[in-house]
């Protein structure tokens, strides 16, 4: 699959923590025996372990919270004559429409292209990578770079409801209270954070070959 | 293997290629051939300007902390918010895990990231291994990740304008601070900070 040296084959373990260059215990041992670093006493593994099964677990879990995250208002404005709830897409709209366009552009980002972007290349990784597919190998590990990268500017919004919860306190004239949705969506990106860094991008180049 | 040490070898975190580690110049990156992730790359602050940036970092975050970050009026009515503020209206506000998150990644993260950095760093500048090397270490790798100062500075920027439309809205020095204190983020993050392990002698007795 490729010509270059890799540490699996070659019997060397990298420490996930300080890097370290290890070697690996000979031949197919007990997992339940786990080797340590030598330099900073983490585990080692071959590879992040149950890699597939804990990346798709977070990545539903986060999903599911998504949904109320959309569907309920994330924030409550409130002054003397009327109610004015916000879901995350109706404060986009409000941005702009009566701000400014550019910083709604910024909040659709973080709020919705970002957390769309991980489920769709988190799944994309996991099923190409179950299948041990060697198809666009190096764009695959760039998208992985990309959503590690990205994953929690989508606490942009959940910082925004609370900032403006802190600060409009007019009593009756003007008061500003947070609603459910931020809370699913706070959580959401913090599982979505999790899944990405439970994903193994090794896994990636394991490929057909592998004989793990 | 076992003919060179382990610290001349390198293995790519994004594909398991193994490399033969080259002394890097001024501003080279090593990248990977297999899937073009990062190496390592070279950076020239010497641990001295390390711990200054961290000494500074501490000051200016005790200022972000300390100051409002905005102020709204509205008919001669003021009201500020600093960042402790935010969180206690959250956890009064049926919030409290947004108050929880914020407090973590705002507040507590990066409070311990500079002060076991400092810590490390201080001992670093004389050349050994600070008490509790290995297990700060470990932590300050994971906790990485979980820092959003940076985060929250575009999130006020965005409350600003919002609140802009119904309010008169002042911003206070706290956000200047915040500022400050993202433009040292974004140096740092250029760092792996991993380097301390070769910096400094194994057995520090």
């Amino acid at each position: 699959m490729s010509a270059f040296p890799r540490a699996a084959e070659l019997g060397l373990i990298g420490c996930h923590v300080c890097r370290l260059v290890c070697a690996d215990a000979p031949g197919d041992h007990d997992p339940a025996d786990e080797l340590a670093c030598p330099r900073c006493g983490s585990a080692l593994h071959r590879r992040k372990p149950y890699s597939y099964m804990r990346t798709w677990a977070l990545m539903i879990a986060a999903f599911i919270l998504y949904i109320p995250a959309n569907v309920l208002p994330i924030m409550r404005t409130a002054s003397l004559n009327d109610i004015d709830d916000n879901t995350i897409i109706s404060g986009v709209v409000e941005l702009w429409v009566k701000g400014s366009p550019d910083l709604a552009i910024i909040v659709f980002t973080a709020s919705i292209v970002v957390p769309m972007l991980k489920f769709l290349s988190l799944s994309t990784l996991l099923v190409s990578s179950q299948r041990g597919s060697g198809w666009a190998q190096p764009q695959r590990a760039r998208l992985y770079r990309l959503v590690e990268f990205i994953g929690y500017w989508s606490m942009l919004d959940v910082f925004v409801v609370a900032l403006l919860t802190a600060l409009v306190r007019f009593g009756l004239l003007s008061l500003v209270e947070p609603l459910p949705g931020v809370i699913f969506f706070g959580l959401t990106v913090v599982l979505t954070m999790l899944a990405s860094m439970s994903f193994d991008p090794r896994l990636i180049w394991d490929g057909r070959d592998s004989d793990d | 293997m076992g003919t060179s040490s382990p610290e001349a070898l390198l293995i790519c975190e994004h594909c398991d290629t193994v490399y033969r580690r080259r002394p890097l110049a001024r501003g080279d990156v090593a990248q990977c051939a297999c899937c073009h992730a990062v190496l390592e790359r070279h950076h020239g602050l010497s641990v001295n300007a390390m711990l200054a940036l961290v000494l500074t970092a501490m000051v200016v975050f005790v200022q972000a902390n300390m100051w409002p970050i905005v102020t709204l009026g509205l008919n001669g009515q003021l009201s500020g918010a600093t960042l402790w503020g935010t969180i206690v209206v959250m956890w009064q506000q049926q919030a409290q895990v947004v108050a929880v998150l914020a407090a973590g990644t705002l507040f507590f993260f990066p409070l311990l990231k500079m002060c076991l950095l400092g810590w490390l760093l201080w001992f670093a500048r004389l050349g050994r291994r600070a008490p509790g090397f290995v297990p700060m270490m470990v932590t300050l790798h994971y906790l990485q990740p979980w820092t959003m100062s940076e985060v929250f500075v575009l999130g006020a920027l965005v409350a600003i304008v919002k609140a802009h439309l119904y309010f008169d809205v002042v911003a206070d020095p706290g956000i200047y601070a915040y500022a400050v204190l993202t433009l040292l983020i974004t140096i740092f993050a250029g760092i792996d900070l991993r380097k301390l392990w070769e910096l400094t002698p194994e057995d520090p007795a």
